[in-house]
């Protein structure tokens, strides 16, 4: 048993890729080390080295194999072939069972050997996701160049080249060496084992420890805010991101000046995130407050006053660049903009940006109608349609792609647009992720699912559909962001006529396929909820229900009827009546029509038609009124009639009329579980 | 810092030529055609070809038409300077070449945050793409580091480290000042203003609203003709010279609004088949003086 230690010590690596690069590094060196049962895998990442370290065999055991070559009397080419492959002579060869077998013991490997080998292969065809060449001609390449590999076994060096034959892959061998921090510890130090290292790192200025290094910036920052009674924004990218480019993270506060706190919170956050990598704080009341927060790369010698100093006057010159987009923005109405949208190509095939509006514009009032929104409402809902993307001709939306909406609203409030209007604008993008909150306000509401249907009636009209993992356009989300839209505001639509509308007299392309397309995400969506994807499977056979809320009330109605005794037996039953009818029809079917009172013989058979005679209308009803468990109930009622009617009953009778009579009553039966769904999806 | 007087402009020009010269840097003078950018220098461009060292360090005047701001804006110019530096192959230490010549202009890395910022670098007219960082000083983006992959198209043999540094940002980083119009440019009461504030306002009028757009369009034409031509002589430099002529003409009709989003990439693709072109014919010279 043997810890085995490995530095990549190298200049920066993109913050982004360290964690990665580090997963890739253990389950390279446990595939490559297998046959050392490596175990207890530790990795390290950051600003300039990943690292592993691991528990390993001294050394590959002793075996022996036993491969089997050609057959007996096989061409001499092919035996040649084999020994030649195995480096052996024919004489070395057994015969058995008619084929030629090479019978070899490996001597035992080392472990020394065994890393020896596997790690510069690893390194050589390590998958960085782009990576560059250096130097004066060797092809070995890394992320940024590579500078030391460390490599031990026990605290002894595993000597390896990376040089191949002809390139001297820029010297590099594996020592014992690293460095701590850039500017306060340069130059090399010897590592003794895996604690060591880390320890000395310590001392030498590097938090080598990605937790420890995550847990320093958030206690840091925490501490500083409440200083000044003030809370962080939280924000783990950007905990993750800052932790990646700096080796000891030193937390500091700088002061915003008073001249810019009239800036919109959104602007401030993005371009300090964006472009400063800094932390937005807010006061108690949930407003911006005057300061920002960043992480320093050492304890400075002046205790961070110079570089606070300086990260404040860079942040005061971003500002200061906001501002001037802020105040030059605000001199055109956002209204004024519409036109120029013209001019900004939306996509070769749909037109303009200001086509899109216009569309928008249209079908934002569409779906306020449908939402039964009073007539200022529907004006207000075409008037934000007509705004919504005018904001994509601000300057502040050409420098953060990220604030359209958010800046358009702020601008449609400062033109003195309805308040419902600006807030529609602003929120029409909504949601803008998995995680992120949909519209809640009904104009809102309305421009977000308008912005949404004319997206996807447009893209599924010219046949761009998403394929795989490829989705250019977004479209599942925007699938998605309808879906759950609808869901939270437990909207009555009919999807199927607002696509209708949405395709705008446009025909043809894959627009037949949307209803399957928003019942698949729908599906995708249930199941990450934790529901049972095959019920809904159920309920979606006939074809997508363009109501959702009704076809949700329905799938979750079935869902408990059949986790009943009552329902898990009503599905048994309609199952083998099913299977019955299956078997059958292939016969002589198929048996449909209305049986003939007249041809039972039974009462079991008697009562199964009275039952259905009864519950039909009843079930109609009930769904048609939309009392989805009061249909339930009244299938689920038919279960004692039904298990009598297996019992006593035999379907497939001597007399060819009465068996027939019975397959339609039992089709008769399956006709009415339909009105339900399609219980043979159904699994269990 | 805070102890002696910050550097002029001048001086930090004349401190960096001083630094790259003592670490044998041929200090060469900027290049006389209108450029975006130092690299875009043949000094930079067409040295990184080919299989021979080169070491270079050079101011370059850069122009940007399209960020002119008639002189109202503290930061942004429409003309500027870069230093830049070519040194090929990468040297190992390139990253503390750099940091030591921060220290010679008075940055000193225990006082200030130095870090090395992950950048992809691309500039899709020339073809050029490179890996390195933004190098950030407090915050700043001060320089550009980058090891060059592949100019004009074609993959370079032996890449070289090149480093670029904003003059400005930097001389107003170093000076303390936030607009940069009050540099102190010769420590003698010269502002940069003085120099450079009537000709961001001239130029700013004459690339956004006067420039006849019918004339450099003839020229564009003429330029894309001419280098090509040239490439196909044989003679690399003057070949690529049209192609910066052509290059700084498209910025001139980009910045009087006459181009729209969609012909824009067909005119950058043209501007990049002419540094194709002008690269190849350097590296055929290249190759057969190096076997001749």
């Amino acid at each position: 048993m043997a810890e085995l230690f490995i530095e990549l010590f190298s200049e920066e690596i993109p913050s982004g890729m360290q964690a990665r690069a580090a997963d890739d590094l253990g389950s390279l060196l446990t595939k490559a080390l297998d046959g050392l049962n490596p175990r207890d895998l530790r990795m390290f990442f950051g600003a300039r080295r990943i690292a592993a370290i691991l528990t390993v065999d001294a050394e590959i055991p002793a075996r022996s194999m036993s491969e089997r070559g050609p057959r007996e009397g096989a061409p001499e080419k092919a035996l040649a072939g084999f020994t030649r492959k195995h480096g052996v002579t024919p004489d070395e060869l057994t015969l058995e069972n008619g084929f030629w077998v090479l019978n070899k013991s490996l001597d035992p490997v080392s472990a020394e050997s065994c890393v020896a080998e596997a790690v510069p292969e690893l390194l050589w065809k390590f998958p960085w996701p782009k990576s560059m060449r250096w130097g004066a001609g060797s092809n070995f390449t890394w992320v940024r160049p590579l500078r030391r590999i460390a490599c031990l076994l026990d605290g002894h060096v595993v000597p390896f080249a990376l040089a191949r034959e002809g390139d001297d892959a820029h010297g590099l061998k594996a020592s014992n060496l690293s460095e701590g921090h850039r500017f306060l510890a340069p130059g090399p130090f010897e590592i003794l084992s895996g604690q060591q290292w880390q320890e000395e790192l310590e001392t030498r200025s590097v938090i080598v420890d990605m937790d420890s290094r995550r847990d320093m910036v958030r206690t840091g920052v925490a501490r500083l805010a409440d200083q000044h009674g003030i809370t962080v924004v939280q924000d783990d990218g950007l905990v993750d991101e800052v932790c990646g480019l700096v080796e000891y993270p030193v937390p500091l506060l700088g002061k915003i000046d008073a001249a810019f706190m009239d800036l919109p919170a959104e602007v401030m956050q993005v371009s300090m995130r964006i472009n400063q990598r800094y932390f937005a704080l807010r006061n108690p009341d949930g407003k911006a407050a005057p300061y920002f927060a960043f992480v320093g790369n050492l304890p400075f010698k002046d205790g961070g006053k110079l570089t606070t100093a300086g990260n404040e006057r860079v942040l005061r010159a971003r500002f200061a660049d906001a501002r001037h987009f802020w105040d030059l923005d605000r001199k055109t109405k956002l209204a004024d903009r519409v036109p120029a949208l013209a001019a900004v190509t939306f996509h070769a095939k749909l037109g303009t940006q200001a086509e899109r509006a216009e569309r928008i514009s249209k079908l934002a009032g569409t779906v306020a109608q449908a939402m039964g929104l009073d007539g200022a409402q529907i004006a207000q809902a075409e008037r934000a349609g007509l705004l919504a993307k005018a904001d994509l001709t601000t300057g502040m939306v050409g420098e953060f792609p990220e604030l359209q909406g958010i800046m358009g609203g702020y601008y449609a409030a400062h033109d003195g647009e309805d308040e419902a209007v600006s807030r529609a604008v602003a929120e029409h993008y909504l949601p803008r992720g998995q995680s992120d909150e949909t519209a809640k306000a009904p104009v809102s509401v309305a421009v977000a699912l308008a912005d949404r249907l004319d997206l996807l009636a447009g893209f599924f009209a010219i046949g761009e559909l998403p394929s795989g993992s490829g989705d250019p356009y977004a479209l599942r989300r925007a699938a998605l962001g309808i879906i759950r839209t609808i869901r939270d505001n437990g909207l009555r639509l009919d999807l199927t006529e607002l696509f209708a509308q949405a395709a705008n007299g446009r025909m043809g392309g894959e627009l037949a396929k949307l209803p399957d397309f928003i019942a698949e995400r729908l599906r995708v969506q249930l199941r990450s909820e934790g529901e049972r994807h095959d019920v809904l499977a159920a309920t979606l056979a006939g074809g997508l229900d363009g109501d959702l809320v009704r076809l949700l009330a329905r799938t979750s109605a079935l869902s408990e009827m059949i986790q009943t005794e009552d329902g898990r037996n009503l599905l048994a039953a309609a199952k083998r009546a099913a299977n019955i009818l299956r078997i059958e029809d292939k016969k002589d079917g198929p048996h449909t029509g209305a049986p003939d009172p007249a041809l039972y013989t039974q009462d079991e058979e008697r009562a199964l038609a009275t039952g259905l005679d009864q519950a039909v209308p009843a079930i109609e009803t009930a769904l048609k009124e939309e009392r989805f468990t009061d249909a339930m109930q009244a299938i689920a009622a038919l279960r004692p009639t039904l298990d009598r009617f297996f019992e006593a009953v035999t379907v497939n009778a001597p007399e060819p009329e009465v068996r027939a009579n019975r397959l339609k009553l039992l089709s008769r039966f399956r006709e009415t579980t339909a009105l339900i769904a399609d219980f043979g999806q159904i699994e269990g | 810092m805070s102890a002696t007087r910050p550097l002029c402009f001048q001086d930090l020009i004349l401190r960096l030529h001083q630094f790259w010269s003592e670490k044998g840097c041929a200090i060469l003078q900027p290049y006389d055609t209108e450029l975006g950018a130092g690299t875009l220098s043949p000094h930079t461009t067409l040295r990184a070809l080919g299989p021979k060292p080169w070491a270079a360090a050079y101011v370059q005047p850069c122009r940007r038409p399209s960020d002119g701001r008639y002189g109202e804006n503290p930061n942004r110019l429409q003309h500027y300077y870069q230093y830049q530096v070519l040194l090929k192959p990468t040297p190992e230490d390139s990253q503390q070449l750099l940091l030591d010549s921060y220290r010679a202009i008075g940055i000193d890395p225990e006082l200030h945050d130095i870090r090395f910022v992950e950048d992809d670098w691309e500039n899709p007219t020339i073809g050029a793409w490179g890996l390195g960082w933004e190098v950030w000083c407090d915050g700043m983006e001060v320089s550009q580091f980058t090891y060059f992959q592949q100019v004009g198209g074609i993959p370079t043999v032996m890449p070289s480290t090149e480093l670029t540094y904003g003059l400005e940002r930097l001389a107003m980083y170093v000076q303390g000042v936030e607009n940069v119009y009050d540099l102190d440019f010769n420590g003698k009461g010269l502002t940069y203003g003085d120099v450079f504030l009537r000709a961001e306002q001239d130029y700013s009028r004459h690339n956004f609203e006067l420039a006849d757009t019918q004339m450099l369009l003839t020229h564009f034409n003429d330029a894309e003709r001419e280098s090509m031509r040239l490439a196909e002589a044989g003679v690399a430099q003057p070949a690529y010279d049209q192609c910066l002529k052509a290059s700084h003409l498209f910025n001139l009709l980009d910045a009087r609004g006459v181009i729209s989003v969609s012909e824009r990439a067909s005119y950058i693709g043209r501007v990049r088949a002419l540094a194709k072109a002008a690269c190849e014919a350097w590296l055929a010279g290249e190759e057969e003086t190096s076997h001749g």
